[in-house]
């Protein structure tokens, strides 16, 4: 049994820098990979619904008539099931969380109109 | 001698990380007893996996607990596995045993963080919890999240460590061993830690039987009892010995929990020598359909 044993790293701690950061003046820094937040490339979306099935937490919403992606940012969990279940490959994780606010909000992404493609028998109006 | 006096403590009370409810009884200044009542979360995982999709299910499961997080995605898919019969590869199953005792090393600073707090001594917490962080660092490296893994999934792992990363980790490994040497003498040795801890909440071994102990909580109450020696994940190929105290109070907790610092640092080396290379998950096709029942 000794006494004032944590003597030595508390002195030397005194001479240290600290090892927090003045967040939010400095910015937070994150490695590659880090699980921060869901992006699309809504380009490539098809509107197959099987990210916003397969979500955990429900924080997607998929209309395929309307041609919208929604998430909401402040439901998704960060855990990346999304980018695995995309079949185009289209959602990804990058870096930087969500930043609090005082009420959730749902992020809105258009898919761009479908290109015109020239009539088809197939597509030509019946009657 | 005052009269006893009993004075109820939680369920929610600001100090409480969880609720739980403790009846203090009180002599004088002196809390003679603390008897507690537990259950009051209950949040329906075990529903909640009947209707949601296998693969899906370990993200919540994994969100179970922030500390443990990587302990319960474990504990569910060497579950599932178990009932599909899946085979995991090799280098999955060491990864999985890296990132166990990684948590481990996180999970028992911030445990030992706490206890310096309990006993008033503020700045080995937060030397404790400094240290930490470099743990959390290596998480938010290999897995992309500081405390909740997302790297497990049934079948496998779904990332990997690469050469570059695992030198890291084994360079922050001997700097984690010497800043751990420095609170551990702190833990043991020092005489303000030893009159909080010494003595103080003992339960015998026989209690510590009769109520379920286990962890390195059964293990400070005498019992030889450490669940990696069944072998899970690639435990039975490393080479370990379960650490026991038979002190049965706080400070054989600390102690134990201070000495299983050291074991898990030892136990990601030897992992990291013995990992062979291969693939990361094994394909699995069908529903789990059947009953297992896992120890971790
Ligand atoms: S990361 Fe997880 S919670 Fe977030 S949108 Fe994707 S599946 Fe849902
Ligand atoms: S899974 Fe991919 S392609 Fe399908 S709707 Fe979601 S983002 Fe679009």
């Amino acid at each position: 049994m000794s006494l004032m044993t944590f003597k030595g790293t508390m002195l030397s701690n005194l001479f240290k820098k600290p090892v927090t950061t003045k967040y939010p003046f400095e910015p937070a820094v994150y490695p590659e990979g880090s699980r921060g937040h869901i992006e699309i490339d809504i380009d490539k979306c098809i509107s197959c619904t099987l990210c916003a099935i397969n979500c955990p937490s429900g924080a997607i919403k998929v209309d395929r008539a309307a041609r919208t992606w929604e998430i909401n940012r402040f439901d998704c969990i960060q855990c990346g099931y999304c980018t695995q279940k995309c079949p185009k490959k289209c959602l990804h994780m990058e870096k930087g969380y969500q930043t609090p606010g005082a009420e959730k909000f749902v992020a809105h992404y258009d898919r761009p109109p479908e290109p015109e493609q020239p009539a088809t028998p197939a597509q030509a109006p019946k009657g | 001698m005052g009269k006893k006096s009993v004075v109820p403590f939680g369920p929610q009370h600001p100090v409480l990380p969880e609720p739980l409810h403790l009846d203090l009884v009180i002599e004088d200044e002196v809390v003679e007893e603390a008897i507690p009542s537990i259950g009051f979360i209950h949040r329906g995982l075990e529903g909640l996996a009947e209707k949601r999709d296998f693969n899906e299910m370990m993200y919540i499961a994994e969100r179970t607990c922030g500390i443990c997080s990587f302990g319960h995605g474990l504990g569910y898919v060497e579950a599932v596995e178990h009932i599909m019969n899946v085979q995991v590869p090799d280098r999955a199953r060491y990864l999985r045993t890296i990132w166990s005792e990684l948590e481990r090393l996180h999970s028992h600073l911030l445990w030992l963080g706490l206890a310096a707090d309990a006993f008033g001594f503020e700045s080995l917490f937060y030397e404790a919890w400094r240290i930490r962080e470099k743990v959390l660092d290596i998480h938010e490296m290999t897995c992309g999240g500081r405390l909740i893994f997302s790297v497990n999934k049934v079948g496998g792992v779904l990332r990997d460590i690469n050469a570059d990363q695992q030198k890291f980790i084994l360079d922050q490994m001997n700097v984690l061993e010497k800043e751990i040497k420095n609170i551990a003498k702190v833990f043991l040795e020092d005489y303000s830690v030893q009159s909080r801890s010494k003595g103080i909440g003992v339960l015998t071994t026989k209690q510590a039987h009769e109520l379920g102990a286990v962890g390195p909580f059964a293990r400070a109450c005498g019992i030889k009892n450490d669940i990696r020696l069944t072998g899970y994940c690639a435990y039975g190929e490393l080479d370990f010995e379960p650490i026991v105290s038979n002190d049965c109070d706080c400070y054989a907790r600390l102690e134990v929990r201070i000495k299983e610092l050291f074991q898990s640092i030892d136990l990601v080396r030897q992992a990291f020598a013995k990992i062979p290379a291969g693939e990361l998950e094994t394909k699995v096709a069908g529903f789990p359909k059947g009953e297992y029942f896992v120890r971790i």
